[in-house]
């Protein structure tokens, strides 16, 4: 098994699944001769030409727009939009074009599309670099919503994307792309399934379920609790959060009879808050504490790496949320 | 170049067609037999009839709020249409879209545009999609003088401009978005001039002339084809009732509404084919008497068609 990180898992997906289906393009800034912000798909353009490999004008709506057009037209395109933050300059687009189309046109067209984005803080962005944006997406009927934390989840995740007959918003968390850990990926051909949690670690005493980063910070405190307290967490990755994987969620808390939710999003709207609805709703009888969410705080993401670092949540901070239902 | 008289006939009974279709609309929206709002197109049929003449079944139109004789133009049929209006089972859409969301990508229209303008970038892709599956299909983009003032006017023309996309974008400027004219949201008199900022031909054309219509967007289709990128072409023309069913337009003078019904599209084109003896009294009567038979028809479509029933709402959110 090779070894790679979450940028050249990226960088693979798409060049394969180009060469495996010609209605498969490329359309977004900076996509062309640079290869994209990190040079992850960089190879694909001396590849494919500029017919295929599109770079765009400073036009967000219009990549966006274009990309619905030539999906409900006979292509698979692939919309880089850089970072999500940046979504908002074509946010009717996503919410009121290629999400409604399916439904309103009466189940008659398909919108192939995926669209990924840079997300999440830690990189010293600041507030409009920085989002995890992902629980504001998570409210429009018509989206599924990737967010892997690991290189072979993203390779697989990505493929089955682009091979969807929806629009699919693919999420890349900063810390992930910029160095990330590496992970062991397949050689071969292998896809991974939208809906399927995966249990990142196993465990007795309390299920945290994280997302994107936030299930690598979970697994250090997870090793820290276990040697020092021997508190046993079992770490659910939904890696899709549309669709959702309850069952997963709700067989490991009737488990261990205790829940936190652990994302890096402002706690308010946030998907967290969407996964302790649906456990209180369906799985209260499994619980022996109050659910916990760790999250970011209802601000803007700061600068600079105090306030950042103090706005990011962090090992300490779930290990205090899980003393307070264990002690 | 001379057009066959066929075709001439063919124009003239689609906007006929588009008009008594318009005109029941309106009668069953105040029936109270179409729940939603419903904009229509009468006064405007020239537009939509002179440009989609020049298509094929598989070019693409993108449409608007305004839509309905750009799909009956287009060869949409019209018991669908009326059954969708009514909200019925049966309808294009399954009775979920209504008026302002039709599409019938049978006969390549790519559906109509609820938001003022998002559809321009939108044929903008259906461009891009013929360039890269290397087919000679052409896209028209119809949008109103509201949308020219939109962003995604800028973004979805200037990029099918520098990529030379088969597109024509046909702005249908009655004058009016809503209540706001044209003369206070424009500091120009032509959205054609904005074409000049693309590097793109800017056509004015007058919007009531059918085959003023047909001759200026024939000439942006042939460039298209030639690979030579998309024209603007702006139709001055004026919708003869309110922006939607029920809105009285109060707001619009007195005199600007006679001068324009004066300039009726339907008695324009007649004058021109019973002059020049191409269309007989007898084949106006014959026209128009199909036209109130086929839409009477579509009526009684929509009337006795079933609604959907109530679970269906789960239905077709996901491919």
């Amino acid at each position: 098994m090779r070894e790679i990180n979450l940028r050249e898992a990226l960088g693979e997906a798409i060049a394969e699944e180009m060469e495996r289906d010609p209605a498969v393009f490329i359309i977004g800034e900076d996509v062309g001769k640079m290869g994209g912000l990190m040079g992850e798909i960089g190879g694909l353009y001396d590849k494919y030409g500029a017919e295929k490999v599109r770079d765009t004008p400073l036009s967000e709506a219009a990549i966006l727009g274009a990309a619905i057009g030539a999906a409900i037209t006979g292509l698979r395109p692939i919309a880089r939009m850089r970072f999500c933050d940046f979504m908002g300059i074509a946010w009717d687009e996503v919410l009121n074009q290629m999400t409604k189309m399916r439904y309103m046109f009466g189940g008659k067209i398909k919108v192939p599309l995926t669209m990924d984005a840079l997300s999440g803080a830690g990189r010293r962005s600041a507030a409009q670099h920085s989002q995890s944006l992902e629980g504001m997406f998570m409210c429009i009927p018509g989206l599924k919503i990737v967010l892997p934390s690991n290189a072979r989840d993203a390779k697989g995740l990505l493929k089955t994307a682009i091979r969807d007959d929806n629009p699919v918003l693919f999420l890349e968390h900063k810390r992930l792309m910029w160095g990330g850990p590496k992970s062991e990926v397949p050689d071969g051909e292998y896809t991974v399934p939208f809906g399927q949690a995966e249990i990142k670690r196993e465990g007795s005493d309390v299920t945290v379920v994280a997302t994107a980063y936030m299930v690598h910070r979970a697994l250090d405190a997870a090793e820290k609790l276990q040697q020092e307290k021997d508190i046993s967490l079992e770490i659910v990755d939904p890696r899709t959060i549309v669709p959702f994987d309850k069952e997963t969620v709700l067989n490991s808390v009737k488990k261990t009879g205790r829940l936190v939710v652990f994302t890096e999003e402002c706690a308010t709207g946030s998907f967290a808050g969407q996964v302790a609805a649906i456990v209180a709703d369906e799985g209260f009888d499994y619980l022996d504490a109050p659910i916990k969410r760790v999250n970011a705080p209802d601000t803007p993401v700061p600068y600079g790496i105090i306030l950042e670092d103090f706005w990011m949540p962090d090992e300490n901070q779930l290990i205090k949320a899980i003393n307070e239902i264990t002690s | 170049m001379p057009v066959a008289k066929e075709k001439l006939l063919d124009l003239y009974r689609t906007m006929v067609r588009i008009r008594r279709f318009e005109e029941r609309v309106s009668e069953e929206f105040a029936a109270g037999n179409i729940p939603g709002s419903v904009h229509v197109y009468i006064g405007e049929e020239a537009v939509a009839t002179g440009a989609i003449a020049h298509l094929r079944k598989d070019d693409y139109i993108m449409s608007t709020h305004r839509g309905h004789g750009h799909l009956v133009a287009k060869g949409g049929k019209m018991n669908l249409m009326m059954a969708e209006l009514f909200a019925k089972q049966t309808g294009y859409c399954l009775g979920k879209g209504g008026s302002m969301h039709i599409a019938d990508l049978d006969i390549g229209m790519l559906g109509a545009a609820g938001i003022v303008g998002s559809g321009i970038p939108i044929a903008t892709g259906a461009g891009l999609s013929a360039r890269i599956r290397g087919t000679d299909q052409v896209t028209i983009c119809f949008f109103g003088d509201g949308a020219s003032n939109i962003g995604r006017f800028h973004e979805g023309i200037n990029m099918a401009s520098i990529w030379k996309l088969p597109v024509i974008f046909l702005c249908e400027n009655n004058l009016w978005a809503v209540s706001v004219p044209t003369s206070t949201s424009l500091a120009i008199q032509d959205i054609a001039d904005r074409g000049v900022a693309y590097g793109i031909p800017g056509v004015v054309v007058d919007g009531q002339d059918v085959m003023a219509v047909y001759e200026a967007v024939g000439e942006a289709v042939t460039r298209a084809k030639k690979g030579e990128g998309p024209t603007l072409v702006e139709a001055k023309t004026y919708r003869y009732r309110g922006h939607f069913e029920g809105d009285a337009g109060t707001y619009r003078p007195r005199e600007e509404i006679e001068k324009w019904l004066a300039r009726d599209p339907i008695n324009i084109f007649r004058e021109q084919l019973t002059k020049t003896q191409m269309l007989t009294e007898k084949q106006v009567a014959e026209i128009d008497k199909e036209a109130l038979e086929e839409v009477a028809k579509a009526v009684q479509f929509a009337k006795e068609s079933p609604f959907p029933k109530p679970e269906e709402t789960l239905d077709n959110v996901y491919a």
